[in-house]
């Protein structure tokens, strides 16, 4: 757990895995994880691949790990990788979707607000969380 | 890049490049104080070495399946063979063969050398250690000297030197080592100088011997002491050994022999040669500003100082546990002797201490007796556990000692191989097995036994008396604290269990052994063969107590459960507030003080991951302790009970396999364990019977359920739950 919450707070990007008609894509997204682990919000353009295949399929994927690109990331390294489902944040929640995301990444403020931009959040249902390069524990969350 | 350089180009500069061994030496050469011809191989080449053969990765690999922090000394050990096992098969860089090449042409080409370690930062107050990295003396000609280097090389990721910087920190990136190339002075008399007495900073201590002082730094030869008087240099103390030895270089080995008699009562340094190897350490100590622990010699009557480190200040705090890591590392002698004490004097008079007690009749005593009896036990008990840290675990270096030596001679791809060797030889839990699978296919074969039995009957007189002789046998076993096989019910159920499996085979396969034993030979030259046999020897004892100790300490704990169990059962008959489960303590408290309310021990609370969290393991990291990939339901043994509800086919998830449990090995696919190594008991037995195997898995009893549907990798040391 500490180690999840270590990932999610310290890495700013994450690694988004999205599907349509069975074809993977992924793409790296600017996130923030909600005090309590069970969300990670992120944005996106409107006429992006995600979101297309969002839209489709809603269950997606995130990677957040800490490899710095040397050998010792093979067992130094931690990834968690999240699984769940996307939906839109809006109405009330935008104001603390924007607290939240920009408190992490200010430099995305004019990206964040702009109308042609989407708020997303992943309702994260478990984290498989990976140390010591195949030391994977689950961490399932009650629904 | 300077591969290689001499002693005039050394500055105090270069510490990273070449050892601190080095630096001390090259500045004992510039203060006039005569040294062997040295020159260095710098870390430079140690870094093209271990680039080019990709051996940080292997370290990492190694040293990151879990936290360092959390491995056990044998997972260490593990690791650091398997690490040595690498450097010995990776090929030396051209230039690096290029440069030792035209030193050997140039520098001293007829010369036997002593390649010694030289490692950046080792010799600094703090981290000073003696005998840490390895040291090759009488090596001659490029290939043997080619082989030493890489030997120096691998030793920087030792067992010991692991555990040992363990305190300090690793940082596998930046590790290297320099190695020292030198002229062997074989001195007839060497030795050791203290600048400061570790007893008694007043005084300077010299230690010793004719020949070789590598006798002396390993402790296989016992020195000659001299204590005196910092100020004054009066002998305040001369302590000569029982019997004066000295290690003289044959080949590349090394050998002990007798001196001869001419010289066996007259101490090795006569007085005005202490007075300058005093004078010499005092020196050493105005030269770099602290008490200094110099390596010397004499040769042709002059003193030659080999190396000068400062002397360790840091004493062993509480939980400093450097010294006993260091102990953990012992010559073939000083084993041979270890095991000799331990075969003929130490099992003997445990087993004669434990005939002793079992023969008291407990049920006579009177309550006083009674808890005199429980405290002496355990006692007895502890002490005995005592000497099972001292000298049972040391004796278990035998099995690495003779690993290390079959890899270096052999070169197998698996660095395990050796084990098979070990392996033919019969433990005491594979005897107990085999007569338990005896009477179950007695059972098995014979339906009208099988029925009586089931109904809870013992057979006809024959079957009965076999259990009752295997009861006497083995009825000590016990599990936590629990006697497994303590009266013949039990011993029927786990029968009747037994007897469902078809077939249990063993896997040892004879043939394997013989032509693995006549490779091993054919690999030794024909003159180290004696040795390689005492090797061999002391391998398969060290493999045969590692099992067999925990089984005579077993005795030992049945007998504090005996008197326990006696204890509990006059409380029981004395009154309420004794019918739960009450430990030692609470026994003897509760027999000397009838009035007193004692609590029940109190349940392990399980910590909660995070609210609305719930942590299930997918994939569990151990370290590989026996080949093979196995399927099977888990079932975890936390009790004598889970053993006798243990199924065919289900994989054995335990803390610590202990030989009294592993009576239900032969029935499990597989094999996983907390506790690590190749050298515990669950790598051994599951080796026995060709189970796939994984140890040190952290938490795996805690992680892991009964049922949970694993999949056992034991060749990568890899657990796989499926459950969904």
């Amino acid at each position: 757990m500490e180690i999840l919450r270590d990932l999610l707070e310290s890495q700013l990007l994450g690694v988004l895995g999205t599907q349509h008609d069975g074809e993977p894509y992924t793409s790296l997204v600017g996130f923030v994880a909600t005090p309590d682990l069970k969300q990670l919000l992120f944005a996106t353009g409107r006429s992006t691949r995600k979101l297309a295949n969002l839209v489709t399929d809603s269950r997606a994927s995130m990677l957040v790990d800490n490899r710095t690109n040397r050998r010792s990331d093979f067992t130094e390294a931690s990834a968690a990788t999240a699984v769940g489902v996307v939906e839109q944040v809006g109405g009330e929640e935008r104001a603390e979707f924007e607290r939240l995301f920009l408190g992490k990444h200010p430099h995305l403020e004019s990206f964040v607000r702009s109308p042609s931009c989407v708020s997303l959040r992943l309702r994260v249902s478990v984290y498989m969380v990976a140390t010591h390069f195949q030391h994977v524990i689950e961490l399932h969350i009650d629904p | 890049m300077k591969l290689i350089v001499g002693l005039d180009e050394v500055t105090d500069a270069d510490g990273f490049r070449v050892g601190g061994k080095a630096i001390a030496l090259a500045a004992l050469h510039r203060s006039g104080r005569a040294v062997p011809p040295t020159v260095c191989l710098t870390t430079e080449a140690y870094e093209l070495f271990v680039e080019q053969a990709s051996l940080r990765a292997v370290i990492h690999q190694e040293l990151g399946r879990k936290s360092f922090a959390d491995m056990r000394w044998e997972e260490i050990w593990d690791a650091a063979l398997r690490i040595r096992s690498r450097f010995l098969r990776a090929a030396i860089p051209e230039p690096v063969v290029a440069a030792l090449k035209e030193h050997l042409a140039t520098g001293l080409p007829d010369r036997r050398l002593a390649v010694r370690s030289s490692a950046p930062g080792e010799d600094s107050q703090a981290t000073s250690f003696a005998g840490l990295h390895d040291s090759f003396v009488g090596v001659r000609g490029l290939p043997v000297m080619t082989e030493a280097v890489r030997k120096v090389w691998a030793s920087l990721w030792t067992d010991r030197a692991l555990l040992y910087r363990r305190e300090l920190g690793i940082d596998v990136d930046s590790s290297a080592m320099a190695v020292l190339i030198q002229s062997l002075v074989e001195g007839p008399v060497s030795g050791i100088a203290f600048g400061a007495h570790p007893n008694d900073p007043d005084l300077v201590a010299v230690e010793a011997v004719y020949g070789l002082n590598q006798g002396l730094v390993d402790g296989s030869i016992e020195p000659d002491r001299w204590s005196l008087e910092r100020q004054t240099a009066r002998v305040v103390e001369h302590v000569a050994p029982a019997e004066r030895q000295r290690l003289v270089a044959r080949g590349t080995e090394t050998e002990v022999e007798s001196v001869p008699v001419s010289m066996a009562s007259i101490p090795p340094l006569g007085d005005s040669q202490l007075v300058e190897v005093f004078e010499a350490v005092r020196a050493t100590e105005d030269l770099f500003g602290a008490p200094q622990d110099v390596e010397w010699t004499f040769s042709d009557d002059h003193l030659v100082l080999l190396q000068s480190r400062p002397v360790t200040t840091a004493t062993a705090g509480v939980g400093d546990k450097r010294a006993w890591y260091l102990s953990l590392t012992r010559s073939l002698q000083s084993l041979l002797v270890l095991r000799d004490r331990v075969e003929t004097e130490l099992l003997p008079a445990m087993d004669r201490e434990a005939a002793d007690m079992g023969s008291r009749d407990l049920g006579a005593l009177d309550t006083a007796e009674l808890v005199e009896e429980i405290e002496k036990r355990r006692r007895a008990h502890d002490r005995w556990v005592e000497v099972y840290s001292r000298d049972f675990i040391p004796l278990a270096h035998g099995i690495r000692l003779f690993g290390q030596f079959y890899n270096d001679v052999v070169g197998p791809e698996d660095p395990y191989e050796f084990m098979t060797l070990l392996a033919a030889t019969p433990l005491l839990s594979v005897q107990r097995n085999r007569e338990l699978a005896r009477l179950a296919s007695k059972v098995r074969e014979d339906s009208e036994l099988r029925r009586q039995l089931q109904v809870g009957g013992l057979g006809d007189a024959k079957f009965e008396q076999e259990l009752d002789e295997f009861t006497l046998e083995f009825g000590e076993v016990t599990f936590g604290s629990q006697r497994c096989f303590g009266n013949r019910a039990r011993v029927v159920r786990f029968l009747l269990r037994l007897a469902e499996v078809p077939t249990l085979a063993e896997s040892s396969a004879e043939g394997d052994v013989e032509s693995l034993n006549e490779r091993f030979f054919a690999a030794v030259a024909d003159e180290r063969h004696v040795m390689a046999r005492q090797l061999l020897e002391l391998g398969r004892s060290s493999y045969r107590l590692r099992d067999d100790d925990n089984i005579h300490l077993a005795r030992l704990e049945a007998l504090v459960l005996d008197a326990v169990g006696e204890g509990h059962s006059r409380l029981r008959m004395n009154g309420p507030g004794a019918e739960q489960s009450l430990n030692l303590e609470q026994v003897v408290a509760a027999l000397r003080h009838p009035n007193l309310v004692v609590e029940p021990r109190p349940e392990q609370a399980q910590t909660p991951v995070e609210e609305g969290f719930r942590a299930r393991p997918r994939q569990l990291v151990g370290q590989p302790a026996g080949p093979g990939v196995a399927t099977g339901a888990a079932r975890v043994i936390e009790t004598a009970d889970d053993l006798f509800r243990f199924q065919a086919g289900e994989v054995l998830v335990c803390d610590a396999v202990d030989p009294n449990m592993t009576f239900v090995v032969p029935m499990a696919s597989a094999v996983i364990e907390r506790r690590g190594g190749m050298l515990i008991h669950g790598a051994i037995i599951a080796r026995e019977y060709g189970l796939p195997c994984v140890t040190g898995v952290p938490e795996v009893t805690s992680l892991i359920s009964n049922g949970d549907p694993l999949t056992v990798d034991g060749y990568l040391g890899i657990v796989t739950v499926s459950r969904d």
